[in-house]
C-alpha cells in the first residue's frame, strides 16, 4: 500500500463504475480514522507529515470515487481513453442541438416553476446517460465510447450548475 | 529544569503519560478555557469562581496590563486603551473595519493587518489576543499546578486564511503549543453530540459576539463530519448593539461624539439588549455629551430594528444548506451556539425557519470551549481509544489570479481538510523567464472583490514559446484549515514555495520581537525561556516515540530499534546536561529524522488494518 495505488484499491473497492455510495462514505470514514492527522497529533512532526500526505490522498480519492462523473472519467483515464476535456470537444450534432434548445429554455425561463421544470428534464437526461456510461465501462468494457459519453455529460452538468445559480438568484 | 506533570489519580491508564490539554474558545466578547477531568469536559474558573473572562485588554502603562473584568469596567473611563472585541480585528486591514468611526479606538494603518494606538505604543490585534490567550493559560496552569501539553484554540468556521493564520500567531505568543485551529461549531457539535449520543444531520447556528456561523454536520458513531459551512466573520451581538445604539440616539437626538460616549452608548446598549432578553419593555435613562435623556425600548422595537440583522443570518443558513444540496426539512436538530442566541427574536426566527425548535440545553457560552477541550484530550493521546474524527471543510475558496484580474479557484468551499489540489499553468509571452503568483482567497470572479492573501515569483524558468512552459501550482491546506502554496515549473524543475503568511501575517522575526517586549526583556529571560520550550518538545517527542514503539514496536527489526533508542537516550542526556537551546533542538530533529521511516511503516499498518477490517465484514 503507497499513495500510488488506484482509488479503488486504496478504497478496497472493485475497479467498476457501479459502486454503492454507502459504502463509499464508510470505506473513507475508516481509512481518515487511521492516517488523518489529528490521530498523530502528540507524535512529533515526521508523522504529522505523513499522516498530511495520507490524509490528502484519501480525501482526493474520496472526491473522485463518490462523483460518478468523475470516477467514471479516472475509469477511463486508467484504461487507456483519457477524457482531455480542454483539447476534445467534438461532440455529435444530434447532442449540440438539445444542448442549444436546453440553453435557450433557461435564458426564457423567469419562475422558479419553470426552472424546477428544466431541472427536471435534465436529471432525466443525466440519469439516462449515467446509466449508459455503466454499461459502457462495466458491460461491455468500451472505455473510449464511455469517454466520450463523459465529455457530454460535462456539457450537462455545467448546464445543470447554471440552473442551480439561477434559481439560487431567484431564492435571495 | 525537568519537566513534572501530574496526573489525577485513577483517570488514565498510564497516569505518567497523562498530559494536561485544554481548549480555549478565543471569542468576540468573552474567552474560555476548558479541560477535561474525571473524564468529563468541565470550563475553569478564576479565582473567584468565574468561567466567562471578557476579551477586553486594558494598558495601564509601564508594562501593567488589566485583563478581564476591571477592562470591561474602565471601557468608558479609559476608552482609547481599553481594547474589547478585539477579535473583530484580527488577520484586517484598516478598510476592512466597518463602522470604525463609531469605536473609540485610535487605529493605525498597517501593511497587512490593522494596529491600536494605546498609551504603550501601537498593538497589534494578535498582541492583545495574546494577553488574552496568556491569562487562561495561567489560569489552566494554576489550576493543575502543571506546564500545559497543548491547547486546541476554537475559530469561527467561517475565519479566512489571514484571521486563523493571526489566531495561531497569538496562541504562539503567548506560549501555547497548539495542537489544533478547529472550528467552533465543530466543537459546539461534538460537545452536543456526544451529550446526546446523536446520529443524523445537524445544522449548528453560531451568533457570537463578533461573528456568525452556520455550520451543517453529519453525525456517525464518533465522526462528526462538516458537509458545509457558511456565514459571515463581521456579524454578531456587537452589531445588534450598535443597532440599538443608532435607535437610541435618534430617538432622544443626542450624539456620541467623545471617545468615552462611544464607549458608553455601545455598553448601554449592550445592557438594554441583555435585558430585553427577560422583559418586554424597559425605560432607558441616557447621558451624553452633558446632555440627559429618557427613552423606552419594546422588545419589538428592538426586533424592528435588527430585523435586516436576524435575515443576514439566515440567508447564510439558506445558502449552506444549497451548498450540502440539503433541504430544510432533512435536517433532525438544530444547535443554538453564542451568547446572541439568546435574544428571543433570534430563537424565533431560526425556529421558524427549520419549522422546529432549536436545542439550548447546553450553555451557549460554553459549549465551545468543551467541545474544544474533549478534542484537546483526545489530540494530546489521553484517550487513546477516542472515537472521535472530526471532518472538517474549508469556508472559502482558494485561488490565483489569471490574466485580466481574473481568479482560477484551484480548492473549492466546503472541500473537506486536509486537501491538495494542483492546476497546471503557462507563461503568456515568448521567452517569459518568471512569473507572478498572487494567492486569493473568496467565492467572486474578480481578484479585487477577493481577499489577497500572497504573492510570490517563480524565477529561472528556461526561456520558451508563449504558452510552452507547464507551471504546475500546489495548493496544500493542512488540518489547521493553513495554506501552503508551492510553483513547480515541469520541465526544468525551478521550484518556489511559500507558507501563505508574509502579506498579512506576521513574520517570524516579529514574533520574535513582541516576545521579547511584551513577556521579557532581558535576554537571559529569552534563552531561558528558548531552553524551557526546547525541552518542553524533547519530552513530547520522547513521550510519542515511546507510545510508538510500545504500540507498534514489533514493525522494527532489532537493528532498526536500537539505532531509535539509541537516539533516543541521546536526546534525554542533552536535554538534561544541555543549557543551550540549540543543542537540544538539533537533537530533536536528529530523532525526528531517525523515526520517519518507522512512522511511515505504521502508516501502512494502520491503513492495512482498515482495509483487513472491511474485508472481514463482507466475508
Amino acid at each position: 500500500m503507497d499513495l500510488r495505488t488506484t482509488d479503488f484499491e486504496l478504497f478496497g473497492l472493485p475497479q467498476r463504475f457501479a459502486q454503492e455510495r454507502p459504502e463509499i462514505d464508510a470505506r473513507w470514514k475508516e481509512l481518515q480514522r487511521e492516517a488523518h492527522p489529528d490521530r498523530f497529533a502528540a507524535q512529533g512532526s515526521a508523522a504529522q507529515r505523513l499522516a498530511l500526505q495520507w490524509s490528502v490522498r484519501i480525501n482526493e480519492a474520496y472526491q473522485r470515487l463518490k462523483d460518478p462523473l468523475r470516477r467514471a472519467e479516472y475509469l477511463c483515464e486508467l484504461r487507456g481513453a483519457p477524457i482531455e476535456k480542454h483539447s476534445n470537444t467534438a461532440m455529435p450534432g444530434e447532442f449540440l442541438m438539445e444542448q442549444m434548445d436546453w440553453r435557450e429554455a433557461l435564458d426564457e425561463a423567469d419562475s422558479e416553476e419553470e426552472l424546477d421544470a428544466l431541472s427536471q428534464r435534465v436529471s432525466v437526461r443525466r440519469r439516462e446517460m449515467l446509466q449508459r456510461i455503466g454499461e459502457l465501462l462495466d458491460g461491455e468494457n468500451d472505455a473510449r465510447a464511455a469517454a466520450q459519453q463523459v465529455r457530454a455529460l460535462m456539457f450537462v452538468e455545467r448546464f445543470g450548475a447554471d440552473i442551480e445559480e439561477r434559481l439560487a438568484q431567484l431564492g435571495q | 529544569m525537568s519537566l513534572l506533570q501530574i496526573s489525577e489519580p485513577g483517570t488514565s491508564p498510564d497516569p505518567h503519560q497523562r498530559r494536561t490539554a485544554v481548549g480555549i474558545d478565543l471569542g468576540t466578547t468573552h474567552s474560555l478555557v476548558a479541560s477535561v477531568r474525571h473524564g468529563v469536559a468541565e470550563c475553569l474558573p478564576d479565582g473567584a469562581g468565574r468561567v466567562l473572562l471578557p476579551s477586553v485588554v486594558r494598558y495601564l502603562g509601564e508594562g501593567r496590563r488589566q485583563i478581564g473584568w476591571d477592562a470591561a469596567l474602565a471601557q468608558a473611563e479609559d476608552p482609547e486603551n481599553t481594547i474589547a472585541s478585539v477579535k473583530r480585528f484580527m488577520g484586517r486591514g484598516l478598510a476592512d473595519i466597518a463602522n470604525r468611526d463609531k469605536l473609540p479606538y485610535r487605529f493605525l494603518d498597517a501593511p497587512g493587518m490593522v494596529k491600536l494606538q494605546t498609551r504603550e505604543g501601537a498593538k497589534s490585534p494578535v498582541e492583545v489576543s495574546a494577553e488574552i490567550l496568556a491569562t487562561l493559560r495561567h489560569r489552566a496552569e494554576d489550576t493543575f499546578a502543571a506546564d500545559l501539553y497543548g491547547a486546541v484554540i476554537t475559530v469561527p468556521a467561517y475565519f479566512d486564511e489571514a484571521q486563523r493564520q493571526a489566531t495561531k500567531d497569538a496562541a504562539q505568543l503567548a506560549g501555547l503549543h497548539v495542537l489544533r485551529l478547529i472550528n467552533e461549531p465543530t466543537a459546539a457539535a461534538i460537545a452536543y453530540g456526544l451529550d446526546n449520543g446523536s446520529e443524523g444531520l445537524y445544522a449548528v447556528y453560531d451568533l457570537g459576539g463578533g461573528t456568525f456561523d452556520i455550520s451543517v454536520l453529519r453525525l456517525s458513531r464518533g465522526v462528526f463530519e462538516v458537509v458545509s459551512t457558511g456565514g459571515d466573520s463581521a456579524l454578531g451581538g456587537d452589531d445588534y448593539d450598535r443597532a440599538l445604539a443608532d435607535w437610541l440616539l435618534q430617538r432622544t437626538g443626542l450624539a456620541a461624539e467623545s471617545a468615552t460616549d462611544k464607549a458608553a452608548i455601545k455598553m448601554l446598549a449592550r445592557q438594554v439588549k441583555e435585558r430585553l432578553s427577560d422583559e418586554d419593555a424597559l425605560d432607558v435613562p441616557l447621558s451624553l455629551g452633558g446632555r440627559t435623556a429618557n427613552v423606552r425600548v419594546t422588545a419589538a422595537d428592538f426586533e424592528a430594528v435588527t430585523q435586516e440583522l436576524t435575515a443576514r443570518t439566515l440567508a447564510a443558513v439558506r445558502k449552506a444548506l444549497r451548498d450540502a444540496k440539503l433541504q430544510r426539512e432533512e435536517v433532525q436538530g438544530v444547535v443554538m451556539v453564542g451568547g446572541s442566541t439568546r435574544m428571543p427574536q433570534v430563537r424565533r426566527a431560526v425556529a421558524q425557519f427549520f419549522g422546529r425548535e432549536p436545542l439550548v440545553n447546553l450553555d451557549p457560552d460554553e459549549v465551545v470551549a468543551l467541545g474544544a477541550a474533549v478534542q484537546a484530550n483526545q489530540l494530546a493521546g489521553n484517550n487513546p481509544q477516542g472515537e472521535l474524527l472530526l471532518l472538517d471543510v474549508i469556508p472559502l475558496s482558494l485561488g490565483i489570479e489569471t490574466m485580466g484580474g481574473l481568479v482560477e479557484r484551484i480548492v473549492l468551499r466546503n472541500e473537506t481538510i486536509p486537501t491538495a489540489k494542483a492546476q497546471d499553468f503557462t507563461t503568456f509571452k515568448d521567452g517569459q523567464t518568471a512569473m507572478a503568483i498572487h494567492v486569493v482567497q473568496g467565492e467572486r470572479d474578480l481578484v479585487a472583490d477577493c481577499r489577497s492573501l500572497a504573492r510570490f515569483e517563480l524565477r529561472g524558468i528556461p526561456p520558451m514559446a508563449a504558452g510552452a512552459a507547464r507551471i504546475r501550482v500546489t495548493f496544500t491546506v493542512d488540518a489547521d484549515g493553513l495554506l501552503n502554496v508551492s510553483a513547480r515549473e515541469q520541465a526544468s524543475g525551478v521550484e518556489a514555495r511559500i507558507e501563505v503568511k508574509p502579506s498579512y501575517g506576521l513574520s517570524d522575526d516579529e514574533i520574535a520581537r513582541m516576545l521579547r517586549e511584551s513577556f521579557t526583556t532581558a535576554e537571559a529571560d529569552m534563552k531561558a525561556r528558548a531552553l524551557t520550550e526546547a525541552r518542553v518538545d524533547a519530552e513530547r517527542m520522547l513521550l510519542a516515540t515511546q507510545s510508538a514503539i510500545d504500540a507498534d514496536g514489533q514493525l522494527l527489526q532489532a537493528q532498526e530499534r536500537q539505532a531509535i533508542e539509541q537516539l533516543m537516550a541521546s536526546l534525554r542526556a542533552t536535554a538534561e546536561a544541555s543549557n543551550e537551546a540549540g543543542a537540544v533542538e538539533a537533537a530533536v530533529q536528529a530523532l525526528a529524522r531517525g523515526t520517519e521511516a518507522f512512522a511511515a511503516q505504521r502508516m501502512n499498518e494502520g491503513i492495512r488494518k482498515a482495509l483487513a477490517g472491511r474485508k472481514l465484514e463482507s466475508l
